[in-house]
């Protein structure tokens, strides 16, 4: 944790250190991946040029930048990175580019969670290499208020690099964050009506645990925190034993990970399939998640429906 | 215990019987025709192929997402067209068969990488190279138990010429006119067994089950059907104990399975009843000067 903090100080330290640039072509922002670059999107508004290195519906956990993300990063004024271990390609490639941008790490004062590991003991874990940020849960935007934080870092850093515009940034962000907060409480509103024994929701990749802790609902995946794992037969079976003790029927594969484990569970178990829900990237601008709050609007009542059925 | 260790798994889990199952199916077929690939020195030459297969269902996922159907037609086709490729040239050209096989597949490997990656994520290609035997789904069974079918009852017809050819490919030629049409049959038997392989085990493993068994089982019999009788026992016998390891030792199952055949492998190559290290080095002494 002391580390973590020391490098989110380093990097906004560099951020005040850097040249402010006042002229009036838009900043050239690179972020991470979709989630990131539709927060940057609201509050930059016309005034940022966003780039968007992990695109919509891909994983950002096992992604392969290509040449073309290299040259964005090197152009660009501003990265916006998630950190807490999300994507630690990302500051080598960015340093590979000669990047001369400032980093804004947008969970820089989230109350990190731990990994799953301690509250879902399907001992995939030790599959896992152990990184220097890899015992945090990088996925803090799953709860809207770590989502308030992010936006007020992204509007904090962009007021920096562009002083000129800096109360057009404060104005974006407070109705984007008011938009947050309504939407925060419609979350948990929504979720309330549940009975708790109810709130129990199985997906193939627990990018969830901010949600849960968040709005109450417990997540159990059947695979570990990265989705390229592949489980032993001790490790399904113990999931299909916990899915039949406590009589869970809601059922989600995500939009990233084999459908084909998550047909084998559903059969052995009688449990459905909830549909999709979105959780590291967002879908595509005709789909049916292509912003950050569009994500909720879908995912909230689709875990709603399937854990009524509980 | 012992209930709880060995049989319990596969009485209580469904994914457990199936995953059974369809080690039985592919031991039936890939046992036989492993023994042949080992007979006429292929065993290389289907490594190759099993490569060869990556495009075809890498083109099937792009097409259906991770469909059974797609996939298995998709390697299908390009895993016998590289065989049709490889020998067009090897009998056109100067280049013998099996490196003309080795440029295809090499060929064939990278455009199979290549286009998972082009629209699917790592995780995609993760899944098509090692595939689950945890996940093999009803539709998946259904097609390695038919390929198993279609396999020993294409074997049971071809079977005499086959093994003359293995053995004495000139009286082949002079009594029926030439052995490429059952080498071109055979050929076919191995691309659909690879493809009933890749769906449980992922292309890469996918000949395990198949090499591993045909080779243990030189060791120990002699004939060519004692031969594809032993390697299909002793495939099902590592589908079996590399599924309960994977159960009582939470490994993954997919290298579980291979390995179990592997250490089969080593252990018959030591102590084997036919030219074994044992036979060779420390022969009984029952013929006495």
């Amino acid at each position: 944790m002391r580390k973590l903090i020391a490098l989110c100080l380093s990097l906004t330290l560099a951020a005040f250190a850097a040249p402010a640039q006042a002229d009036e072509a838009p900043l050239k922002v690179v972020a991470s991946f979709s989630i990131l670059g539709d927060m940057v999107k609201n509050v930059a508004g016309a005034r940022a040029d966003v780039t968007v290195i992990v695109g919509p519906d891909s994983d950002a956990h096992s992604f392969e930048p290509g040449p073309g993300h290299a040259s964005a990063l090197a152009e660009a004024d501003l990265l916006v990175i998630n950190g807490l271990g999300f994507e630690p390609w990302l500051v080598r490639l960015a340093s590979a580019a000669r990047s001369k941008a400032t980093y804004v790490v947008a969970s820089y004062g989230v109350s990190a969670r731990l990994r799953a590991a301690d509250t879902h003991d399907h001992a995939h874990e030790e599959n896992h290499a152990p990184t220097s940020d890899g015992d945090f849960d990088p996925h803090a935007w799953q709860s809207l208020r770590n989502g308030i934080i992010y936006v007020r870092n992204i509007a904090e850093a962009l007021a920096k690099k562009d002083p000129a515009h800096a109360t057009l940034y404060e104005a974006n962000a407070e109705s984007y964050i008011a938009e947050l907060s309504r939407l925060d409480e419609w979350v948990r509103a929504e979720i309330g009506r549940l009975p708790p024994q109810k709130r129990k929701v199985i997906t193939t990749h627990d990018a969830f645990g901010y949600f849960g802790a968040a709005y109450g609902v417990s997540f159990i995946a059947p695979v570990g925190l990265s989705s390229n794992a592949e489980p032993s037969a001790q490790a399904l079976a113990g999931l299909v034993d916990q899915i039949r003790r406590e009589q869970i029927r809601a059922l989600f594969m995500e939009n990233m990970t084999s459908p084909r484990m998550m047909e084998v569970i559903s059969r052995e178990t009688g449990a459905e399939e909830g549909g999709t829900l979105y959780s590291d990237a967002l879908s595509a601008p005709g789909g049916p998640a292509p912003t950050y709050t569009a994500m909720f609007r879908h995912n909230v009542p689709a875990l709603i429906a399937a854990m009524q059925k509980n | 215990m012992i209930y709880d260790a060995l049989i319990a798994p596969f009485v209580e889990y469904g994914f457990m019987r199936r995953a059974l199952v369809a080690c039985l199916a592919l031991a039936l077929g890939g046992g036989p025709v492993g023994t042949f690939l080992v007979l006429r020195r292929m065993s290389l030459m289907g490594d190759a192929m099993s490569h060869a297969i990556l495009p075809g269902a890498a083109i099937g996922f792009l097409i259906a997402g991770l469909s059974i159907w797609w996939m298995s037609a998709g390697g299908l086709v390009a895993g016998l067209s590289i065989v049709l490729l490889a020998a067009i040239v090897s009998r056109t050209t100067a280049l013998k068969e099996d490196a003309s096989l080795a440029g295809f597949y090499l060929i064939s490997l990278a455009a199979g990488v290549l286009i998972i990656s082009l629209r699917g994520s790592s995780v995609d290609l993760l899944h098509v190279l090692f595939g689950t035997i945890l996940s093999v789904t009803d539709d998946a069974l259904l097609l390695i138990a038919s390929i198993a079918t279609l396999t020993l009852v294409t074997l049971a017809v071809i079977y005499r010429p086959l093994v003359i050819e293995c053995f004495d490919p000139a009286f082949l030629r002079a009594t029926t006119g030439g052995g490429t049409l059952w080498h071109f049959i055979f050929l076919a038997l191995v691309v659909v067994n690879l493809v009933a392989g890749f769906q449980a085990l992922g292309t890469l493993m996918a000949l395990g089950l198949m090499m591993l068994p045909a080779a243990a089982a030189r060791f120990w019999a002699g004939e060519v059907w004692s031969l594809a009788a032993l390697s299909t026992l002793l495939a099902f016998l590592s589908g079996l104990v590399g599924l309960l390891l994977s159960y009582n030792f939470n490994l993954p199952s997919g290298p579980s399975i291979v390995l179990t055949a592997g250490v089969i492998y080593v252990g018959s190559i030591a102590l084997g009843t036919r030219d074994s290290l044992r036979t060779r080095y420390f022969p009984r002494a029952h013929f006495h000067d």
